[in-house]
């Protein structure tokens, strides 16, 4: 343990001590700067530039498909309440026309029903009037003959 | 002074010496160039790890790679601008990964057990020369930045906004490689002498503190060199909205 600065005081060596360290050292650093920048910056940067463009264009195609697969979305729900709609007015329709066949059906099975009735009454009618003029043409007969006969017979 | 019953290891401290290396007829610090290509071969083995398959769901170390990349980006992006920080971006990634991992490097990889003839190992950017250098590229950055985008347009910046400002902007010039260097310098240099000194002193739990501080402060010089380097190209090449 000598002086432990030594200042550049002694002949040689030194905290100072400059020489063609200096120069050696500078044609060093650019020679690794060269060397760095062939194997480091250059293809490091490459990896992550185009990694970065693929994420960009990634994204933007994502976004792009997503915008597409919402405009389906609201096509199709569109089409979907459409669809219930129609269903809707069908099973209405439906509805509709069957009472209206089922009114029309019983209305034309009263009406025959009424007819028959009416027809058979009238039968009736004709019938017992046949009958109710028999009857009295016969009781008017019987009676000329009971008059005749009492006649006679007085 | 009583001796200790036993030597302790970590006692010896040595600043201002280094391992020299002759080159040509240059000398350079042998020590700082080990540690840092400890440090450059820890960042290219975690890069080609991180690298080595990239998916798109990544994994592993890709992700910390991924998160390293978008950290730095945004520095650079939010410093320098939308228009230009691609690139400046590997110059300001690389100066905070070499820096931090320096930081980080010099406190917790235990240094002291690796004998050097002469000198220690530690963070490089405990150097005055690595800092230095790593400053003056900034400088260097910034004027081809601005030169580059705008032409001599670029001197408009020293007159901008009133010709007042002119001997500024020059000092100015000065000053960032200065404060840059000695900012990064001194911080590391400190904490590795207060951790040392309190090792030296009390060699058990006492500097633990102190080492996570110095964690903290590693980090953030960093992220201050790498912000200052960002801001500075980022001044250099703004275009004022006329």
């Amino acid at each position: 343990m000598t002086s432990w600065f030594l200042f550049a005081a002694a002949t040689e060596g030194g905290l100072f001590d400059l020489d063609a360290t200096l120069p050696l050292m500078a044609i060093q650093v650019v020679l690794l700067t060269f060397i760095l920048n062939a194997l480091f910056f250059r293809p490091i940067g490459r990896t992550v530039e185009e990694r970065e463009g693929f994420l960009a264009t990634s994204r933007a195609d994502a976004k792009q498909k997503l915008a597409q697969a919402q405009r389906l979305e609201a096509d199709l729900t569109s089409q979907l309440k459409e669809a219930r709609q129609k269903a809707q007015s069908l099973v209405v329709d439906a509805e509709q026309e069957m009472d209206r066949l089922y009114r029309s059906a019983l209305a034309a099975a009263q009406a025959e029903a009424y007819a028959s009735r009416e027809k058979a009454r009238r039968e009736i009618d004709r019938e017992s009037k046949l009958a109710l003029d028999q009857l009295v043409a016969d009781a008017d007969r019987l009676g000329d003959q009971i008059v005749k006969r009492l006649l006679a017979a007085t | 002074m009583v001796p200790l019953p036993f030597s302790l290891p970590f006692a010896a401290l040595e600043v201002g010496q280094h391992l020299y290396w002759q080159l040509g007829g240059l000398k350079i610090h042998g020590q700082v160039f080990l540690s840092s290509w400890l440090v450059i071969g820890a960042l290219l083995a975690l890069v080609v790890a991180g690298t080595r398959k990239l998916e798109r769901d990544p994994s592993g170390a890709q992700n910390l790679l991924e998160f390293l990349w978008e950290y730095l980006r945004d520095i650079a992006r939010e410093y320098i601008g939308e228009k230009a920080y691609r690139d400046w971006l590997p110059f300001i990634g690389t100066l905070f990964l070499f820096i931090f991992v320096s930081n980080w490097g010099g406190a917790l990889v235990p240094w002291k057990l690796i004998h050097l003839p002469s000198g220690e190992l530690g963070a490089p950017t405990a150097d005055i020369n690595t800092t230095i250098a790593l400053a003056l590229l900034v400088s260097l950055a910034y004027f081809y930045a601005g030169l580059s985008r705008k032409g001599f347009r670029y001197f408009e910046y020293y007159v901008e906004p009133t010709p007042i400002m002119l001997p500024f902007k020059i000092v100015e010039d000065f000053t960032k490689p200065l404060s840059l260097s000695f900012r990064l310098f001194g911080n590391i240099l400190a904490d590795e002498l207060v951790v040392a000194v309190l090792a030296f002193l009390v060699p058990l739990i006492v500097p633990l503190p102190v080492m996570f501080l110095g964690l903290f402060t590693s980090a953030i010089q960093a992220l201050i060199f790498a912000t200052l380097a960002a801001y500075y190209i980022g001044e250099a090449v703004h275009e004022e909205a006329h």
